[in-house]
């Protein structure tokens, strides 16, 4: 890696459920303009890791830092108000996708992109509508800014998703598995606006069970299993020549 | 708690204050729903009775005006203490227990208690032979206490004496004790009947007032002197067929009445016409005046306790969902507390109950508190099952947008949740419009007690009670319509969404 400070890097993250644990030391570091995927079997702790990232969950021990803002905690102290306060700041420069889209059902497209600048960041009406029917356009939902979610496809819905979460001008995209809850034809039409917006230089992490989007479009591929960061490495590099015999194993089932 | 504070002021603004008592107004209660012949209300919805006719007399004798003040049976003493009126007259009964309650004037009737049997029985001479049999009374008067302290006799209750002799035509009953003026009003006309011979009992009427207030007890026994030395109360007494030697030698006058009983033939004659179903229809267009006022109290204090109960149920529900854990565990407290009691009970504590602490709530109050109070555990019940049943992903995409949980919760949560609750809260108002008819408890003339003051006139109880079970059911059906509408309105499927069409702009969805 080049020596350029970080826009996003974890520290020895841990987090368990009910003593359970999932994240047992998770450690990276992602450059600005990077495309990172994270893929892994079920349960080894990548969409746990994403949501940490954001502070949707807390954290038990280790230190996250992303563009700036940072949450932390020592091990064995107990979560105290500031923990919230951080995770907040920490929100506002990171965007999340989620599998399921959450789109708001009660407000349209267009809506669902103003609520959030206009009652978190207090933008006026206007801008926010403006800025909203130019993002709904370039995910390629312009025609469709005043209808409701429920009446829109799932691939429709995730690219909707996605424009709500870039009106908030993150600095950080976090994707937790995009595609999974899509019909096979959907995928595509999502993938190309991640794929766009890493044209652009936006900085992306997705948590993937697409092998091909992860290869053709990441800029490295992290690898976790057990709770642990098993692999990282380059997308050719991991696919061709894996090092570590779990990430073979794993790929194998993909890749036969 | 501020919004319950709130609420109550601004109840307490929709009403007049209580007027001021004046030194010239007699205030006197009598219970609306009582009968023939003491107060009732008779042809053209006119107050009349014996009783009516007497405190006239005694008022006027005092140089005081009378002013009628309509209340419930059992709140007659009650709102003595309450200090609603000065006095009530309502054939009371001056028993030791009534006396420890209440003080009483000297008595300004005397009678006995009347057992009234099918035709053809035979006559008894002591309540002792009627051992197994029915009878039936009305509570808490002296002919109930009489029938309980007799060994196997089967008590029957009823609230009003039409019904109780109805019974023994229905053969529900073997018999009815009550007041001699009850049977002469109510059996006395019907051949399906006989007055048992002897008469049981002794029983006095007097005028109650609060307890040792002995000036006002002084000044009524003075005029009820007058009233009974000149003659008057032997007029008035005759006129209503009750002028009997008992009277006449409590009163010592001439035992002969001294007039025809007009007003006993007239009540009869008009009892035994029996009209037709459209005269009878027709004959309820008299008391449109009645039911309007009615109807239009029912709404007022059902739309306004429902308000209450919608966002006294809305702030328990947040703090029972999403609040600090003592707050959570207060507000479970107060569902579970308002549910666990009747809201009959809560009615009568909030109007009878508070007084006693110093609290003196208007009926109109009361009966709006009381409602809202009540319906407010159910509705916050509601709001936390429509506030649970959005998808847990709604507050994460808020929190990840960068949304406080407040924000979430009054941006994302609740609209969502508003139309899962349309449906069981519209339930609810039409079952409130329904609960509402029990704040004819707390004297407030709402269509229930628009319904007893028209059966108890009409005895037609079969059809003042289609004729007001129709109101309630027309007053109920706007509402039913106007929150399918909404309801319709919020979902986002529906044809129209917020009045935007809902035609696509785009192509079909891919």
């Amino acid at each position: 890696m080049e020596n350029v400070q970080p826009l996003v890097s974890v520290v020895d993250l841990h987090k368990s459920f009910d003593d359970t644990p999932i994240l047992k030391g998770v450690s990276f570091a992602i450059e600005e303009g990077d495309l990172v995927s994270v893929i892994g079997p079920s349960g080894c702790g990548k969409s746990t890791m994403l949501r940490c990232l954001n502070g949707l969950e807390t954290l038990d021990s280790g230190c996250i830092k992303a563009a700036g803002a940072s949450i932390s905690r020592q091990p064995g102290t107990p979560l105290d108000r500031s923990f919230e306060k951080n995770a907040h700041a920490l929100r506002q420069k990171v965007g999340m996708v989620f599998q399921q889209f959450n789109l708001f059902p009660h407000r349209t497209l267009l809506e669902n992109t103003m609520l959030a600048p206009m009652t978190v960041r207090g933008v006026p009406r206007e801008e926010a509508e403006k800025n909203g029917r130019r993002l709904l356009e370039k995910v390629g939902l312009g025609n469709h800014t005043d209808r409701y979610p429920a009446n829109l496809s799932g691939g429709q819905q995730q690219r909707a998703a996605i424009a709500r979460a870039l009106a908030m001008q993150p600095q950080v995209m976090l994707y937790d598995e995009p595609t999974s809850a899509l019909d096979p034809e959907l995928v595509d039409e999502v993938l190309h606006v991640m794929k766009a917006l890493d044209a652009e230089g936006m900085t992306q992490i997705v948590v993937t069970h697409e092998m091909r989007f992860a290869r053709d479009a990441s800029d490295y591929i992290i690898y976790m299993e057990g709770g642990h960061i098993i692999e990282i490495s380059d997308e050719d590099e991991i696919f061709e020549n894996p090092k570590d015999e779990r990430t073979r194993r794993f790929l194998k089932r993909f890749m036969s | 708690m501020t919004l319950l504070r709130l609420i109550f002021v601004f109840l307490a603004c929709l009403v007049p204050l209580a007027a001021q008592e004046e030194r010239a107004v007699l205030r006197w209660a009598a219970a609306t729903d009582s009968n023939a012949p003491y107060a009732f209300y008779g042809p053209g919805n006119r107050l009349q009775g014996f009783e009516f006719e007497v405190i006239q007399a005694i008022a006027a004798e005092m140089g005081r005006t009378p002013e009628f003040v309509p209340n419930d049976w059992d709140g007659l003493i009650p709102g003595l203490a309450r200090g609603l009126y000065d006095c009530v007259i309502c054939g009371i009964e001056m028993t030791a227990d009534k006396s420890a309650e209440v003080t009483f004037s000297n008595p300004y009737y005397t009678t006995f208690e009347q057992l009234v049997l099918p035709r053809g029985s035979e006559s008894v001479d002591s309540l002792d032979a009627l051992a197994g049999k029915s009878i039936g009374t009305l509570s808490q008067t002296a002919a109930f206490h009489m029938l309980e302290k007799t060994p196997g006799i089967v008590v029957k209750t009823y609230d009003e004496e039409f019904n109780a002799f109805a019974d023994i035509e229905h053969g529900r009953l073997d018999g009815v004790l009550l007041d001699y003026p009850i049977a002469k009003f109510y059996a006395s006309g019907n051949p399906n009947l006989m007055f048992n011979t002897t008469p049981f009992g002794s029983v006095t009427y007097g005028i109650a007032m609060v307890k040792g207030n002995t000036s006002l007890a002084t000044a009524i026994n003075d005029a009820l002197a007058k009233v009974i030395a000149s003659g008057k109360m032997r007029d008035i007494l005759s006129r209503w067929g009750l002028w009997t030697p008992t009277v006449a030698e409590a009163f010592n006058q001439p035992v002969e009445p001294s007039c025809e009983p007009t007003e006993f033939e007239a009540f009869i004659a008009a009892g035994a016409e029996k009209p037709g179903l459209l005269e009878r229809l027709w004959g309820y267009t008299r008391f449109w005046p009645l039911l309007l006022k009615a109807s239009i109290l029912t709404i007022e204090v059902s739309i306004l306790g429902m308000l209450g109960a919608v966002l006294l149920g809305f702030a328990l529900a947040i703090l029972r969902v999403y609040g600090p854990p003592p707050l959570q565990w207060l507000s479970t407290l107060y569902i579970e507390l308002i549910r666990g009691t009747p809201l009959l009970i809560q009615l009568l504590i909030l109007f009878y109950g508070l007084p006693n602490i110093g609290i003196k709530l208007e009926p109109f109050v009361a009966g709006v508190l009381g409602l809202a109070l009540n319906y407010a555990a159910y509705e916050a019940e509601n709001y936390r099952a429509g506030l649970l049943a959005i998808p847990k992903g709604q507050m994460e995409a808020a929190r990840a947008l960068g949304m406080t949980q407040r924000q979430g919760l009054f941006h994302v949560v609740i609209p969502q949740s508003f139309r899962l609750v349309l449906p069981p809260v519209t339930n609810d108002f039409i079952s409130l419009l329904k609960d509402s008819s029990l704040v004819s408890m707390v004297t407030l003339v709402d269509l229930t007690g628009a319904y007893k003051q028209i059966a108890t006139q009409t005895f037609d109880y079969f059809g003042a009670g289609l004729l007001v079970a129709a109101l309630y059911l027309i007053i109920g059906l706007p509402f039913v319509r106007l929150a399918r509408f909404t309801e319709d309105q919020l979902n986002p499927l529906s044809k129209h969404v917020f009045g935007k069409p809902k035609t696509p702009r785009g192509g079909p969805a891919s």
